[in-house]
Protein backbone atom coordinates (compact mmCIF):
# COMPACT_ATOMS: atom_id res chain seq x y z
CA UNK A 1 0.00 0.00 0.00
CA UNK A 2 1.45 3.28 -1.01
CA UNK A 3 0.95 6.30 1.25
CA UNK A 4 -0.83 8.97 -0.53
CA UNK A 5 -1.04 11.49 2.83
CA UNK A 6 1.37 11.61 5.69
CA UNK A 7 1.20 14.65 8.44
CA UNK A 8 3.40 14.51 11.19
CA UNK A 9 3.08 16.89 14.20
CA UNK A 10 0.95 19.14 12.67
CA UNK A 11 0.14 22.41 14.13
CA UNK A 12 -1.90 24.96 13.11
CA UNK A 13 -2.62 28.53 15.03
CA UNK A 14 -4.57 31.39 13.80
CA UNK A 15 -2.80 34.49 16.18
CA UNK A 16 -2.80 33.10 19.47
CA UNK A 17 -5.20 30.60 19.30
CA UNK A 18 -4.05 27.00 18.82
CA UNK A 19 -6.55 25.13 16.53
CA UNK A 20 -4.33 21.94 15.75
CA UNK A 21 -2.15 20.68 18.05
CA UNK A 22 0.20 17.81 17.21
CA UNK A 23 -1.87 15.94 14.36
CA UNK A 24 0.06 12.33 13.08
CA UNK A 25 -1.85 10.85 10.52
CA UNK A 26 -1.28 8.70 7.23
CA UNK A 27 -3.56 7.79 4.47
CA UNK A 28 -3.02 4.83 2.73
CA UNK A 29 -4.05 4.84 -1.09
CA UNK A 30 -7.59 3.47 -1.64
CA UNK A 31 -8.45 4.50 1.76
CA UNK A 32 -11.21 5.98 2.90
CA UNK A 33 -10.43 8.20 6.64
CA UNK A 34 -13.72 9.71 7.69
CA UNK A 35 -12.63 12.66 10.54
CA UNK A 36 -15.23 13.44 12.57
CA UNK A 37 -15.75 15.62 15.94
CA UNK A 38 -17.33 18.36 17.58
CA UNK A 39 -17.45 21.77 15.99
CA UNK A 40 -13.99 23.89 16.26
CA UNK A 41 -12.41 20.54 16.89
CA UNK A 42 -10.02 21.41 13.77
CA UNK A 43 -11.15 18.89 11.41
CA UNK A 44 -11.51 21.03 8.84
CA UNK A 45 -8.72 22.87 9.81
CA UNK A 46 -6.48 20.15 8.89
CA UNK A 47 -8.25 18.70 6.05
CA UNK A 48 -7.50 22.58 4.59
CA UNK A 49 -3.70 22.20 5.42
CA UNK A 50 -3.66 19.21 3.56
CA UNK A 51 -4.18 21.41 0.14
CA UNK A 52 -2.53 24.32 1.68
CA UNK A 53 -6.09 26.83 1.82
CA UNK A 54 -4.41 27.40 5.14
CA UNK A 55 -0.67 27.29 5.98
CA UNK A 56 0.58 25.20 8.56
CA UNK A 57 2.13 26.30 11.47
CA UNK A 58 5.14 23.69 11.80
CA UNK A 59 4.98 20.00 11.03
CA UNK A 60 5.12 18.20 8.07
CA UNK A 61 2.67 16.91 5.35
CA UNK A 62 3.41 15.08 2.39
CA UNK A 63 0.31 14.58 0.13
CA UNK A 64 0.97 12.30 -3.27
CA UNK A 65 4.96 12.78 -2.47
CA UNK A 66 5.06 16.42 -2.74
CA UNK A 67 5.57 17.93 0.69
CA UNK A 68 3.00 20.63 0.93
CA UNK A 69 4.57 22.18 4.33
CA UNK A 70 8.14 23.48 2.51
CA UNK A 71 6.67 26.81 0.70
CA UNK A 72 9.01 26.45 -2.02
CA UNK A 73 6.92 23.37 -3.34
CA UNK A 74 4.87 24.34 -6.21
CA UNK A 75 1.62 24.01 -4.78
CA UNK A 76 -0.70 24.39 -8.30
CA UNK A 77 0.94 21.36 -9.49
CA UNK A 78 -0.09 19.98 -6.65
CA UNK A 79 -3.41 20.62 -6.01
CA UNK A 80 -4.51 19.01 -9.59
CA UNK A 81 -3.57 15.86 -7.96
CA UNK A 82 -6.34 16.94 -5.05
CA UNK A 83 -10.03 17.26 -5.55
CA UNK A 84 -12.26 19.54 -3.01
CA UNK A 85 -15.63 19.46 -2.41
CA UNK A 86 -16.65 22.35 -0.13
CA UNK A 87 -19.71 22.67 2.24
CA UNK A 88 -21.24 25.42 0.78
CA UNK A 89 -20.48 23.97 -2.76
CA UNK A 90 -18.59 27.20 -4.05
CA UNK A 91 -19.79 26.47 -8.15
CA UNK A 92 -18.71 29.45 -9.98
CA UNK A 93 -21.81 31.64 -9.99
CA UNK A 94 -21.53 33.21 -13.35
CA UNK A 95 -20.23 29.69 -15.43
CA UNK A 96 -22.99 26.61 -16.10
CA UNK A 97 -22.55 23.18 -15.32
CA UNK A 98 -20.55 22.24 -17.96
CA UNK A 99 -18.61 25.00 -17.87
CA UNK A 100 -17.48 24.68 -14.46
CA UNK A 101 -16.41 21.29 -14.76
CA UNK A 102 -14.38 22.35 -17.82
CA UNK A 103 -13.04 24.84 -15.81
CA UNK A 104 -9.95 23.85 -14.94
CA UNK A 105 -8.85 21.21 -17.48
CA UNK A 106 -9.11 23.58 -20.28
CA UNK A 107 -7.51 26.54 -18.08
CA UNK A 108 -4.84 24.42 -17.39
CA UNK A 109 -4.13 22.65 -20.88
CA UNK A 110 -4.67 19.38 -19.57
CA UNK A 111 -7.64 18.64 -22.15
CA UNK A 112 -8.78 20.52 -25.55
CA UNK A 113 -11.92 21.89 -24.86
CA UNK A 114 -13.99 19.27 -26.79
CA UNK A 115 -11.99 16.47 -24.68
CA UNK A 116 -13.15 18.31 -21.35
CA UNK A 117 -16.45 18.58 -22.73
CA UNK A 118 -16.86 15.14 -23.21
CA UNK A 119 -15.20 14.21 -20.09
CA UNK A 120 -17.42 17.08 -18.43
CA UNK A 121 -20.78 15.04 -19.82
CA UNK A 122 -19.50 11.53 -18.54
CA UNK A 123 -18.63 13.13 -15.17
CA UNK A 124 -22.54 14.59 -15.22
CA UNK A 125 -23.36 11.16 -16.27
CA UNK A 126 -22.07 9.79 -13.08
CA UNK A 127 -23.53 11.89 -10.87
CA UNK A 128 -26.95 11.73 -12.74
CA UNK A 129 -27.02 15.36 -14.01
CA UNK A 130 -26.27 15.08 -17.29
CA UNK A 131 -29.84 16.71 -18.32
CA UNK A 132 -28.31 19.84 -16.45
CA UNK A 133 -25.14 20.64 -18.08
CA UNK A 134 -26.55 24.11 -19.67
CA UNK A 135 -28.39 25.68 -16.25
CA UNK A 136 -26.66 28.32 -14.34
CA UNK A 137 -25.94 27.44 -10.19
CA UNK A 138 -28.37 29.25 -9.27
CA UNK A 139 -31.34 27.31 -10.60
CA UNK A 140 -30.46 24.02 -8.94
CA UNK A 141 -31.12 22.34 -5.69
CA UNK A 142 -28.50 22.10 -3.04
CA UNK A 143 -28.18 18.52 -3.64
CA UNK A 144 -27.61 18.93 -7.17
CA UNK A 145 -24.84 21.53 -6.99
CA UNK A 146 -23.00 19.59 -4.55
CA UNK A 147 -23.01 16.55 -7.20
CA UNK A 148 -21.96 19.11 -10.03
CA UNK A 149 -18.94 20.60 -7.42
CA UNK A 150 -17.74 16.67 -6.77
CA UNK A 151 -17.83 16.73 -11.05
CA UNK A 152 -16.15 18.91 -11.20
CA UNK A 153 -13.55 17.94 -8.65
CA UNK A 154 -13.23 14.52 -10.54
CA UNK A 155 -12.62 16.96 -13.52
CA UNK A 156 -8.61 17.18 -13.06
CA UNK A 157 -8.50 13.05 -12.63
CA UNK A 158 -7.48 13.59 -8.99
CA UNK A 159 -5.14 10.59 -7.05
CA UNK A 160 -7.21 12.27 -3.37
CA UNK A 161 -10.69 13.95 -2.75
CA UNK A 162 -11.15 16.21 0.43
CA UNK A 163 -14.35 16.49 1.19
CA UNK A 164 -15.52 19.51 3.63
CA UNK A 165 -18.43 18.61 5.60
CA UNK A 166 -20.08 18.08 1.68
CA UNK A 167 -23.74 17.49 3.39
CA UNK A 168 -23.76 20.23 6.30
CA UNK A 169 -25.74 23.12 4.36
CA UNK A 170 -28.17 20.45 2.74
CA UNK A 171 -32.08 20.03 3.52
CA UNK A 172 -31.76 16.50 5.24
CA UNK A 173 -33.83 14.82 2.10
CA UNK A 174 -30.83 15.53 -0.42
CA UNK A 175 -27.99 14.33 1.94
CA UNK A 176 -28.90 10.73 0.89
CA UNK A 177 -28.24 11.92 -3.42
CA UNK A 178 -24.95 13.16 -2.70
CA UNK A 179 -24.27 10.36 -0.10
CA UNK A 180 -24.93 8.02 -3.25
CA UNK A 181 -22.27 10.01 -5.37
CA UNK A 182 -19.50 9.50 -2.66
CA UNK A 183 -20.17 5.77 -1.84
CA UNK A 184 -19.82 4.91 -5.13
CA UNK A 185 -16.65 7.09 -5.44
CA UNK A 186 -15.26 5.07 -2.62
CA UNK A 187 -16.19 1.95 -4.11
CA UNK A 188 -14.43 2.66 -7.62
CA UNK A 189 -11.43 2.84 -4.82
CA UNK A 190 -10.52 6.78 -4.88
CA UNK A 191 -8.79 7.85 -1.46
CA UNK A 192 -10.96 10.13 0.42
CA UNK A 193 -10.67 12.34 3.18
CA UNK A 194 -14.32 13.55 4.19
CA UNK A 195 -15.28 15.52 7.53
CA UNK A 196 -18.61 14.46 7.93
CA UNK A 197 -21.04 14.85 10.34
CA UNK A 198 -23.32 11.95 8.68
CA UNK A 199 -22.15 8.72 11.16
CA UNK A 200 -24.02 6.60 9.29
CA UNK A 201 -21.83 7.05 5.90
CA UNK A 202 -18.49 6.76 7.98
CA UNK A 203 -19.72 3.85 9.72
CA UNK A 204 -20.85 2.43 6.59
CA UNK A 205 -18.54 3.53 3.76
CA UNK A 206 -15.35 4.10 5.97
CA UNK A 207 -12.17 2.32 6.15
CA UNK A 208 -11.12 3.84 9.23
CA UNK A 209 -12.84 6.63 11.60
CA UNK A 210 -10.83 9.62 13.38
CA UNK A 211 -12.42 11.65 16.15
CA UNK A 212 -10.99 14.88 16.98
CA UNK A 213 -11.55 17.17 19.61
CA UNK A 214 -9.33 20.31 20.51
CA UNK A 215 -7.01 19.92 18.25
CA UNK A 216 -5.77 15.99 18.68
CA UNK A 217 -6.91 13.10 17.16
CA UNK A 218 -8.63 11.75 20.32
CA UNK A 219 -9.49 8.20 19.42
CA UNK A 220 -8.95 6.54 15.49
CA UNK A 221 -10.24 2.96 14.18
CA UNK A 222 -12.43 0.86 12.38
CA UNK A 223 -15.85 2.40 12.31
CA UNK A 224 -17.45 -0.67 14.56
CA UNK A 225 -14.58 0.19 16.85
CA UNK A 226 -15.08 3.68 16.99
CA UNK A 227 -19.23 3.19 17.40
CA UNK A 228 -19.47 0.35 18.89
CA UNK A 229 -16.48 0.55 21.82
CA UNK A 230 -15.61 3.53 21.99
CA UNK A 231 -12.31 4.15 24.26
CA UNK A 232 -11.74 7.25 25.18
CA UNK A 233 -14.33 9.31 27.32
CA UNK A 234 -14.32 12.06 25.41
CA UNK A 235 -15.24 10.17 22.24
CA UNK A 236 -17.92 8.38 24.41
CA UNK A 237 -19.48 11.95 25.26
CA UNK A 238 -19.71 13.16 21.60
CA UNK A 239 -21.30 10.03 20.31
CA UNK A 240 -24.04 9.88 22.92
CA UNK A 241 -24.87 13.15 21.84
CA UNK A 242 -24.74 12.06 17.82
CA UNK A 243 -25.75 9.37 17.84
CA UNK B 1 -40.99 82.52 -24.73
CA UNK B 2 -38.07 82.66 -26.92
CA UNK B 3 -37.72 78.66 -27.51
CA UNK B 4 -37.90 78.66 -31.48
CA UNK B 5 -35.51 81.74 -31.48
CA UNK B 6 -32.84 79.59 -28.95
CA UNK B 7 -33.42 76.64 -31.60
CA UNK B 8 -32.72 78.27 -34.52
CA UNK B 9 -29.50 80.91 -33.14
CA UNK B 10 -27.98 78.64 -30.28
CA UNK B 11 -28.41 75.04 -31.64
CA UNK B 12 -25.04 75.13 -33.70
CA UNK B 13 -22.88 76.28 -30.93
CA UNK B 14 -25.06 73.99 -28.25
CA UNK B 15 -25.03 71.18 -30.64
CA UNK B 16 -20.85 71.57 -30.38
CA UNK B 17 -20.65 71.85 -26.76
CA UNK B 18 -22.55 68.43 -26.53
CA UNK B 19 -19.97 67.10 -28.93
CA UNK B 20 -17.41 67.99 -26.65
CA UNK B 21 -18.67 67.08 -23.95
CA UNK B 22 -19.65 63.47 -25.03
CA UNK B 23 -16.22 63.21 -26.55
CA UNK B 24 -14.42 64.78 -23.71
CA UNK B 25 -16.60 61.90 -20.91
CA UNK B 26 -16.28 58.96 -23.59
CA UNK B 27 -11.94 59.44 -23.08
CA UNK B 28 -11.84 60.57 -19.80
CA UNK B 29 -13.96 57.39 -18.44
CA UNK B 30 -11.75 55.19 -20.89
CA UNK B 31 -8.71 56.28 -18.89
CA UNK B 32 -10.24 56.02 -15.64
CA UNK B 33 -11.27 52.68 -15.99
CA UNK B 34 -7.91 51.94 -16.66
CA UNK B 35 -6.54 53.90 -13.46
CA UNK B 36 -8.97 52.57 -11.60
CA UNK B 37 -8.62 48.82 -12.51
CA UNK B 38 -5.18 50.10 -11.50
CA UNK B 39 -5.12 51.58 -8.81
CA UNK B 40 -7.67 49.01 -7.30
CA UNK B 41 -5.37 46.02 -7.97
CA UNK B 42 -2.68 48.13 -6.92
CA UNK B 43 -4.21 48.66 -3.81
CA UNK B 44 -4.79 44.57 -3.66
CA UNK B 45 -1.20 44.17 -3.65
CA UNK B 46 0.51 42.84 -1.21
CA UNK B 47 3.45 45.28 -1.32
CA UNK B 48 2.97 47.96 1.17
CA UNK B 49 4.32 50.50 -1.19
CA UNK B 50 1.94 49.89 -3.97
CA UNK B 51 -1.24 49.98 -1.37
CA UNK B 52 0.35 52.97 -0.35
CA UNK B 53 0.54 54.62 -3.93
CA UNK B 54 -3.22 53.80 -4.20
CA UNK B 55 -4.41 55.06 -1.09
CA UNK B 56 -3.02 58.13 -1.28
CA UNK B 57 -4.30 58.74 -4.89
CA UNK B 58 -7.78 58.05 -3.64
CA UNK B 59 -6.99 60.24 -0.87
CA UNK B 60 -6.14 62.97 -2.92
CA UNK B 61 -8.74 63.09 -5.14
CA UNK B 62 -11.19 62.38 -2.72
CA UNK B 63 -10.47 65.21 -0.59
CA UNK B 64 -10.48 67.96 -3.03
CA UNK B 65 -12.65 69.57 -5.22
CA UNK B 66 -12.56 68.74 -9.03
CA UNK B 67 -12.39 73.12 -9.67
CA UNK B 68 -8.85 72.75 -7.53
CA UNK B 69 -7.65 69.47 -9.33
CA UNK B 70 -8.73 71.83 -12.56
CA UNK B 71 -6.72 74.27 -11.55
CA UNK B 72 -4.05 72.78 -10.45
CA UNK B 73 -3.99 70.99 -13.99
CA UNK B 74 -4.37 73.49 -16.40
CA UNK B 75 -2.55 76.73 -14.53
CA UNK B 76 -0.27 75.10 -11.86
CA UNK B 77 1.21 72.04 -13.77
CA UNK B 78 2.15 74.30 -16.81
CA UNK B 79 4.24 76.80 -14.56
CA UNK B 80 6.10 74.17 -13.05
CA UNK B 81 7.19 72.64 -16.63
CA UNK B 82 7.80 75.59 -18.23
CA UNK B 83 10.65 75.74 -15.58
CA UNK B 84 12.45 73.18 -17.31
CA UNK B 85 10.54 73.57 -21.16
CA UNK B 86 9.80 76.69 -21.49
CA UNK B 87 7.44 76.31 -24.62
CA UNK B 88 5.30 74.16 -22.65
CA UNK B 89 1.49 74.97 -22.85
CA UNK B 90 -1.30 72.63 -22.07
CA UNK B 91 -4.77 72.39 -24.08
CA UNK B 92 -8.21 72.75 -22.48
CA UNK B 93 -9.04 70.01 -23.78
CA UNK B 94 -6.06 67.75 -22.65
CA UNK B 95 -6.19 69.18 -19.11
CA UNK B 96 -9.88 68.26 -19.05
CA UNK B 97 -9.45 65.04 -19.79
CA UNK B 98 -6.49 64.72 -17.00
CA UNK B 99 -8.47 65.84 -14.72
CA UNK B 100 -12.00 64.20 -15.59
CA UNK B 101 -9.76 60.67 -15.75
CA UNK B 102 -7.55 60.84 -12.74
CA UNK B 103 -11.38 62.10 -10.71
CA UNK B 104 -13.56 59.08 -12.26
CA UNK B 105 -9.98 56.50 -11.63
CA UNK B 106 -10.07 57.53 -8.22
CA UNK B 107 -13.50 56.76 -7.37
CA UNK B 108 -14.30 53.93 -10.08
CA UNK B 109 -11.03 52.32 -7.81
CA UNK B 110 -12.98 51.61 -5.18
CA UNK B 111 -16.18 50.83 -6.69
CA UNK B 112 -13.64 47.94 -8.22
CA UNK B 113 -12.16 47.06 -4.90
CA UNK B 114 -15.34 46.87 -3.02
CA UNK B 115 -16.91 44.51 -6.32
CA UNK B 116 -14.09 42.45 -5.71
CA UNK B 117 -13.84 42.03 -2.18
CA UNK B 118 -17.45 41.77 -2.07
CA UNK B 119 -17.23 38.30 -4.62
CA UNK B 120 -17.29 35.34 -2.33
CA UNK B 121 -14.12 33.72 -1.08
CA UNK B 122 -15.55 30.34 -1.61
CA UNK B 123 -15.50 31.07 -4.91
CA UNK B 124 -11.77 31.82 -5.37
CA UNK B 125 -10.78 28.49 -3.12
CA UNK B 126 -12.67 27.22 -5.13
CA UNK B 127 -10.72 27.69 -7.94
CA UNK B 128 -7.25 27.96 -6.12
CA UNK B 129 -7.97 24.37 -5.00
CA UNK B 130 -8.39 23.25 -8.27
CA UNK B 131 -4.83 24.12 -8.95
CA UNK B 132 -5.46 27.15 -11.04
CA UNK B 133 -2.76 30.59 -10.39
CA UNK B 134 -4.34 33.37 -8.05
CA UNK B 135 -3.51 35.73 -10.99
CA UNK B 136 -5.52 33.06 -13.52
CA UNK B 137 -8.28 33.04 -10.62
CA UNK B 138 -8.80 36.73 -10.46
CA UNK B 139 -9.20 37.34 -14.38
CA UNK B 140 -11.47 34.01 -14.67
CA UNK B 141 -13.60 34.10 -11.52
CA UNK B 142 -13.37 36.81 -9.66
CA UNK B 143 -13.05 40.09 -12.15
CA UNK B 144 -16.30 39.22 -14.02
CA UNK B 145 -18.35 38.64 -10.75
CA UNK B 146 -17.22 41.85 -9.15
CA UNK B 147 -17.69 43.88 -12.84
CA UNK B 148 -21.55 42.57 -12.60
CA UNK B 149 -21.86 43.18 -9.20
CA UNK B 150 -20.59 46.77 -9.73
CA UNK B 151 -22.30 47.72 -12.82
CA UNK B 152 -25.08 49.77 -10.93
CA UNK B 153 -22.03 52.04 -9.33
CA UNK B 154 -19.84 51.93 -12.90
CA UNK B 155 -22.82 53.54 -14.53
CA UNK B 156 -23.20 55.71 -11.39
CA UNK B 157 -19.80 57.19 -11.78
CA UNK B 158 -20.39 57.69 -15.46
CA UNK B 159 -23.14 59.94 -15.13
CA UNK B 160 -21.61 62.21 -12.81
CA UNK B 161 -18.40 62.27 -15.32
CA UNK B 162 -20.86 63.45 -17.94
CA UNK B 163 -21.90 65.91 -15.69
CA UNK B 164 -19.00 67.11 -14.05
CA UNK B 165 -17.56 68.18 -17.66
CA UNK B 166 -19.53 71.11 -17.25
CA UNK B 167 -17.05 72.00 -14.16
CA UNK B 168 -14.59 72.10 -16.74
CA UNK B 169 -16.07 75.54 -18.45
CA UNK B 170 -13.68 77.48 -15.48
CA UNK B 171 -10.44 76.36 -17.18
CA UNK B 172 -12.98 77.08 -20.66
CA UNK B 173 -13.49 73.81 -21.67
CA UNK B 174 -15.75 74.54 -24.97
CA UNK B 175 -18.05 72.13 -23.65
CA UNK B 176 -22.59 72.45 -23.21
CA UNK B 177 -22.54 74.91 -20.53
CA UNK B 178 -19.58 76.93 -21.26
CA UNK B 179 -21.33 77.27 -24.77
CA UNK B 180 -24.73 77.94 -22.87
CA UNK B 181 -23.32 80.55 -20.82
CA UNK B 182 -22.07 82.40 -24.05
CA UNK B 183 -25.00 82.13 -25.82
CA UNK B 184 -26.90 83.50 -23.00
CA UNK B 185 -24.96 85.78 -21.60
CA UNK B 186 -25.37 88.05 -24.92
CA UNK B 187 -29.16 87.35 -25.48
CA UNK B 188 -30.37 87.05 -21.83
CA UNK B 189 -32.47 84.07 -23.15
CA UNK B 190 -31.40 82.61 -19.90
CA UNK B 191 -34.18 80.27 -19.36
CA UNK B 192 -35.15 78.59 -23.05
CA UNK B 193 -31.19 78.08 -23.31
CA UNK B 194 -30.67 76.31 -19.97
CA UNK B 195 -33.97 74.30 -20.41
CA UNK B 196 -32.59 72.70 -24.06
CA UNK B 197 -29.05 72.27 -22.17
CA UNK B 198 -30.80 69.95 -19.43
CA UNK B 199 -32.69 68.37 -22.09
CA UNK B 200 -29.76 67.42 -24.17
CA UNK B 201 -28.00 66.44 -20.47
CA UNK B 202 -31.41 63.90 -19.91
CA UNK B 203 -30.97 62.75 -23.58
CA UNK B 204 -27.05 61.35 -22.92
CA UNK B 205 -28.01 60.47 -19.33
CA UNK B 206 -30.58 58.18 -20.58
CA UNK B 207 -29.10 56.89 -23.13
CA UNK B 208 -26.48 55.59 -20.38
CA UNK B 209 -28.98 54.14 -18.22
CA UNK B 210 -30.84 52.21 -21.11
CA UNK B 211 -26.90 51.01 -22.06
CA UNK B 212 -26.63 49.56 -18.15
CA UNK B 213 -29.94 48.06 -18.38
CA UNK B 214 -28.43 46.21 -21.54
CA UNK B 215 -25.13 45.47 -19.90
CA UNK B 216 -27.03 44.33 -16.49
CA UNK B 217 -28.97 41.72 -18.43
CA UNK B 218 -26.47 40.74 -20.67
CA UNK B 219 -24.12 39.50 -18.07
CA UNK B 220 -27.42 38.48 -15.49
CA UNK B 221 -26.47 34.92 -14.57
CA UNK B 222 -28.57 34.71 -11.45
CA UNK B 223 -31.87 35.65 -12.06
CA UNK B 224 -34.56 33.31 -12.61
CA UNK B 225 -35.71 32.60 -16.32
Amino acid sequence: MTEKVKVTGLHKSFGKLDVLCGIDLCVNEGEVVCLIGPSGSGKSTLLRCLNRLEESTAGEIIVDGYRISDKKTNINNVRENIGMVFQQFNLFAHMTVIKNIMYAPVTLKKMSKEEAKTRAMELLQRVGLADKADAYPHQLSGGQKQRVAIARALAMNPDIMLFDEPTSALDPEMVGEVLQVMKELAADGMTMIVVTHEMGFAREVADRVIFMSDGVIVEEGAPEQIFDNPQADRTKEFLKCVL
Amino acid sequence: MHFDVVLKQAMPMLLEGLKVTIIVSLVSLFFGMLVGLLSCLLGLSKAKVLRAISAVYVWLIRGTPMIVQAFIVYYGVPIIVQQFSPNFIISETLAAVITLSLNAGAYLSEIFRSGIQAVDVGQIEASRSLGISSGRTMMAIVLPQAFKITIPSIVNQFIITVKDTSILSVISLAELCNQAKQYSASTYLFFETYILVGVFYLAVISVLMLLSKFVEKKVSYDRKG
